[in-house]
């Protein structure tokens, strides 16, 4: 039995319907029409999704063919050979390999202590209203063009490391046994160790801030419990605060390395583009990006053109290696953060 | 014991004391480098760079040619860019959030918004450049094009994640469509964070130098056929940058000092947009 007033209702609805039959047509026709356009934005969005898939794939696809010549030319040895010969036509990726690895590892040695220690002074020692005008300074870093630091690298900081730095480290590390092969020959200004300090300004910016944000991501209870039996605020970050973030912060050196990797106008400005293994850190030398950016549009010859891709092809696989190590760092932090 | 205390307060200052003096260290590139480009090129800024083309060497001129042609790719490869970018992280938020897909292009995207920007400008060479036998002005927007979409899916999920379910069940209650659910209501609550992420994409690209090297090119002169290789400002500086004469020297850093300061603007408006979001 159902309620007086709701039958009313069911009664005047079955009316308005029987009214309402001619409209009944038109109704069902607005609604397939609704329906049609869900649908269609449904698989819209699904295929821009896919279309981000398509992208990476392409990427790979693209360089795989594009390197398929020089390879099947040099083979494995493509990897191992530091010759870099565009009139005989012979070519090996040594010398760019080896270089984009120096210099990266200058970077991160630079970057990571300061950017922690920078993510430090941001959540541990700075008052509470300067934290968010001097944690957007450092972002802005991140913000600058690359070819502001190549060309102010190239200008300014070259110049200096010529002058002061570059002869004061030949003179320490001279007489040194091992040290003094790092730092050989003359100053020329640019060269490896120029690059690598400009890729550490350039990465600084991302390992402070991912550092920061785990940082501030530590439960207070850990830290207070640390300090109440005593700690120092040193001793909090070194036995609390950077055990518990540790994956988290990894995961921002990777990202940085990444970025220094793949890194390419700062580091032509500054790398002196000579293809040779050089031991010495102040020798001009070549990145991987960085002999594309300077040889490409030059290049003659399709094999020329296929080992410059087959370059961009081994820098490609490097980065994917490292950020997705990354990625899957963080990945596990947020997943205990929450 | 007391000995003990002072060593342990000691290595705490030692250690403070570094980390304010690398915070310094910091900030003091940040100054010296904003400082450098004022100073070299403030001197160069004239009404002539913004009104006369790139000039031959030892001529006089401008940037004009160059502050188009990035304007004209960087808008292209915005319009390209940003509806993939906003579909696809509609996809993810909205439709697949709980997806195998949705997990995979997570990943993707994530490796595509750091992957190296000249891998980027070899993959457009390949597809585009080489096919069509000649660089131009379209193969450099797509370039660019494909560099904003990772920005941009990244925040539109973030984004739309963010909007409360109980507007989403709201609209569905009032027997709305899911697409128009969608458009007109959580497109709404999330615009602001949309457009940061637009703006994030177009200060990321407007500075890119890497991927228009051997897609778009450069070119000396005026042009609006985007069959041409076509100027831009990036490549412009680093062209006359790394060229021994002076005065195209001087002009490099005239454009550095345009490029930079364009671009932390617009990184400080989408700060800015997203910070009064943010605090609670």
């Amino acid at each position: 039995m159902q309620p007086a007033g709701r039958r009313d209702v069911v009664d005047l609805a079955l009316q308005g319907g029987a009214a309402a039959a001619g409209e009944a047509a038109s109704r069902s026709k607005a609604l397939a029409r609704l329906q049609f356009g869900d649908a269609a934005f449904r698989h819209l969005t699904r295929a821009a999704a896919f279309g981000v898939l398509v992208i990476l794939g392409g990427v790979m696809v693209a360089l795989v063919l594009g390197s398929l010549p020089a390879l099947r030319q040099f083979g494995f040895g493509f990897l191992t050979s530091q010759r870099w010969n565009p009139v005989t036509e012979n070519f090996g990726a040594l010398a760019p390999i080896y270089g984009t690895l120096v210099t990266s590892a200058i970077a991160m040695l630079i970057a990571v202590p300061i950017g922690i220690l920078i993510a430090v002074f941001l959540t541990e020692l700075c008052p509470q209203w300067l934290r968010r005008p001097v944690g957007i300074a450092i972002e802005l870093l991140a913000g600058i063009p690359s070819i502001i630091y190549g060309i102010w690298g190239l200008f300014i900081f070259a110049p200096f490391l010529q002058e002061t730095v570059q002869p004061f480290l030949i003179s320490v590390f001279g007489e040194v046994p091992v040290l003094s092969s790092l730092f050989a020959g003359p100053p020329y200004g640019i060269g490896m160790l120029t690059a690598g300090l400009i890729l550490a300004i350039m990465v600084l910016p991302f390992i402070t801030s991912i550092s920061r944000d785990v940082f501030e991501a530590v439960p207070p209870v850990l830290k207070e419990a640390a300090y109440g039996v005593g700690c120092t605020t040193w001793e909090v970050v070194r036995h609390v605060v950077l055990p518990y973030t540790r994956v988290g912060v990894i995961g921002g050196v990777m990202l940085g390395l990444g970025r220094a990797l793949g890194e390419t106008m700062a580091v032509t400005f500054v790398i002196g583009n000579a293809h040779k293994v050089s031991a010495s850190l102040l020798a001009p030398g070549t990145t991987i990006s960085s002999a594309i950016a300077n040889e490409f549009t030059e290049a003659v010859g399709d094999l020329y053109t296929s080992s410059l891709i087959a370059l961009g092809l081994i820098l490609f696989v490097i980065t994917f290696i490292v950020l997705a190590a990354a990625r899957y760092m963080l990945l596990r932090i947020n997943r205990r953060i929450g | 014991m007391n000995k003990l205390y002072a060593a342990r307060r000691r290595k705490n200052s030692v250690t403070m004391a570094l980390s304010l003096a690398a915070t310094l260290l910091g900030l003091g590139w940040l100054v010296l480098i904003l400082g450098v480009l004022l100073y070299e090129g403030f001197s160069g800024l004239s009404l002539r760079v913004f009104t006369e083309m790139t000039p031959p060497p030892g001529a006089a001129g401008g940037l004009l040619n160059a502050i188009m042609g990035s304007l004209v790719l960087t808008g292209l490869a915005v319009l390209i860019g940003t509806p993939i970018g906003i579909l696809a992280g509609t996809y993810m938020a909205e439709y697949g959030r709980h997806d195998r897909l949705t997990s995979v292009v997570r990943f993707v995207n994530d490796i595509l918004l750091s992957a190296p920007s000249i891998v980027i400008g070899l993959f457009i060479y390949e597809v585009m450049v080489y096919p069509m036998g000649h660089f131009s002005g379209w193969a450099g927007a797509v370039a660019l094009a494909v560099i904003v979409v990772p920005v941009v899916v990244r925040t539109t999920e973030d984004m739309l994640t963010l909007v409360p379910d109980s507007l989403r069940e709201a609209a569905a209650s009032i027997g709305l469509p899911r697409s128009l659910m969608i458009t007109r209501i959580a497109y709404r609550a999330a615009k602001a964070g949309m457009v940061t992420g637009v703006l994030l994409a177009v200060a990321r690209i407007s500075g890119e130098t890497a991927p228009l090297l051997f897609t778009a090119l450069n070119n000396q002169f005026w042009n609006s056929n985007l069959n041409a290789p076509m100027s831009s400002l990036p490549v412009v500086i680093f062209q006359f940058a790394l060229s021994p004469y002076k005065d195209w020297q001087a002009l490099a850093w005239t454009g550095a000092l345009i490029i930079t300061f364009a671009v932390l603007a617009l990184s400080i408006v989408a700060r800015t947009l997203t910070a009064s979001r943010k605090q609670p």
